[in-house]
């Protein structure tokens, strides 16, 4: 939940401004830019996320600096884990039918 | 032993750890707290604590927000959990921890619908996804992850979205220092400052400690070095007699913190009368709670909660440990009844726990920067 976790923003959604696709080696979800809004990054920019939401501008160096200290802590592949659930992508995946069972 | 390999420029540690030892005088004892639960992890991983001469202690602060939740509050949130309609959603950190009738996941176990989302802003999406059902947030955390509560209240507000609520539990780090610091049985010679707290926050809210107490605080990163180069700071200014805020994570931290992000949190936010925090009791003006502007998506306003105040276990010393009056091994539950796999407290559950980072780490024997490193 205290993670930080570096990922470069890809896209800015068209429809919700306040939405970004950031990649995190790789993986790409949407996060929320809203509490970056006096200083709204760009497609290209590095960000740290905690929870869903960018709470920090970084450089690239940074981000990479971060990843490497979620790894030395072991802690890379819990921060992953995060990411891929952004969305609730798990709980699609874990779950397609729960809806039909409840 | 592998460990050392995955240090960055292990010749630095090894400097910063030389300088250790040079600034501190051994005809004194120095107690230094980290306050923030990443870096007691941290500390721990990497056997900071065999780099340091006998003479420089670290005290593990109260900065895991997942150990400092009384269990009571777990029981209200999970009372209203046991509604039919009900999802109760929190981060995984919360699916393990205690309460008097069992953790998040045994209620689930039992046919609670409790789901773990990673975001509160897919809380919501939930919400949006089961207009049949009502969505609770059961959210916990410091200034790291408060901002993202509110900004998903708000976003709730704008969207008058009425099936989804926070039952809230943030705290905030200010108020706990200064408990820990009015603590008669504490002494405390510097901090170590919470890194990603103080994105948020920036560096001004610790000015009181530095003025008013005289102690110092650097604000730190999280790897090895930033830890050792931060303990290297706090001594240079305890060897001058000096006392201010130094912020050695400067590549993550702005001095003044996220205006914005702070912005958000006084929208949606007010400061709690008082609030109870395992091991430390209720402490003034210490948590965040949900303004009256706010009042539909509260729900502690909105429902009726029993407001239950259990004490923990009597044999755990969480508590004790919490405040760093014992140290994790001195618990007589420690790797007995307590292990992370069945944790009987809060600090056995979260990595960032000083229970589960001592269990976890202290069979493997870091190595201590001597043979090849240090000559």
């Amino acid at each position: 939940m205290c993670l930080a976790i570096p990922g470069k923003i890809v896209e800015l959604d068209a429809q919700n401004k306040h939405l970004a696709v950031v990649d995190v080696v790789g993986v790409r979800r949407k996060v929320d830019l809203g509490l970056l809004q006096d200083d709204s990054p760009a497609v290209g920019d590095w960000v740290l996320i905690h929870v869903g939401f960018a709470m920090s501008k970084i450089s690239e160096a940074d981000a990479a600096d971060q990843m490497r200290t979620l790894m030395m802590l072991g802690e890379s592949e819990a921060a992953m884990q995060e990411v891929r659930g952004y969305g609730l992508e798990h709980e699609e995946q874990q779950s397609p039918g729960s809806k039909v069972q409840q | 032993m592998k460990y050392v390999d995955e240090f960055r420029a292990p010749e630095l540690i090894a400097k910063a750890g030389e300088e250790i030892r040079r600034l501190a005088d051994p005809a004194r004892h120095y107690r230094i707290m980290e306050v923030c639960g990443g870096h007691t992890h941290a500390i721990y991983r990497f056997g900071l604590k065999d780099l340091l001469p006998d003479n420089v202690e670290l005290i593990h602060g109260p900065g895991c927000p997942v150990c400092v939740l009384p269990m009571g509050r777990i029981d209200d949130g999970l009372s209203l959990a046991a509604n039919p309609n009900f999802i109760f959603t929190a981060f995984g950190d919360m699916m393990r921890v205690p309460g008097t009738h069992g953790s998040p996941l045994e209620y689930k176990a039992r046919g609670t619908d409790v789901r773990i989302v990673y975001s509160p802003a897919d809380a919501l999406k939930l919400a949006r996804n089961n207009p049949d059902k009502h969505v609770m947030f059961f959210a916990i955390g410091f200034e790291t992850t408060a901002p993202s509560t509110a900004l998903t209240l708000m976003r709730a507000k704008a969207e008058g979205l009425r099936n989804f609520s926070v039952f809230c539990n943030h705290v905030t780090i200010i108020p706990a220092i200064r408990a820990i610091l009015d603590s008669p049985d504490m002494r405390i010679d510097g901090f170590v400052g919470p890194g990603h707290v103080s994105t948020v926050i920036g560096c001004r809210p610790y000015h009181w400690i530095s003025t008013d107490e005289g102690k110092p605080v650097v604000v730190s990163g999280f790897e090895p070095l930033d830890i050792l180069q931060s303990i290297v700071m706090l001594l240079r200014q305890l060897r001058r007699n000096e006392a201010v805020v130094e912020n050695q994570y400067k590549r993550v931290v702005p001095w003044e913190g996220n205006k914005a992000a702070l912005r958000v949190m006084n929208e949606v936010f007010e400061l709690r009368p008082y609030f109870e925090w395992r091991g430390l009791g209720f402490i003034s003006q210490s948590a965040l709670k949900i303004r009256a502007s706010y009042a539909q998506w509260d729900a502690e306003q909105r429902f009726t909660v029993p407001g239950v105040r259990v004490t923990d276990p009597k044999a755990a010393q969480c508590g004790e440990v919490l405040k760093g009056v014992l140290k994790p091994s001195q618990c007589k539950l420690f790797g007995r009844e307590c292990t992370p796999e069945q944790p009987v407290g809060a600090l056995m559950v979260s990595s960032e726990g000083s229970c589960a980072a001592y269990y976890n780490y202290q069979h493997l024997k870091p190595v201590t920067i001597t043979s090849d490193m240090a000559l």
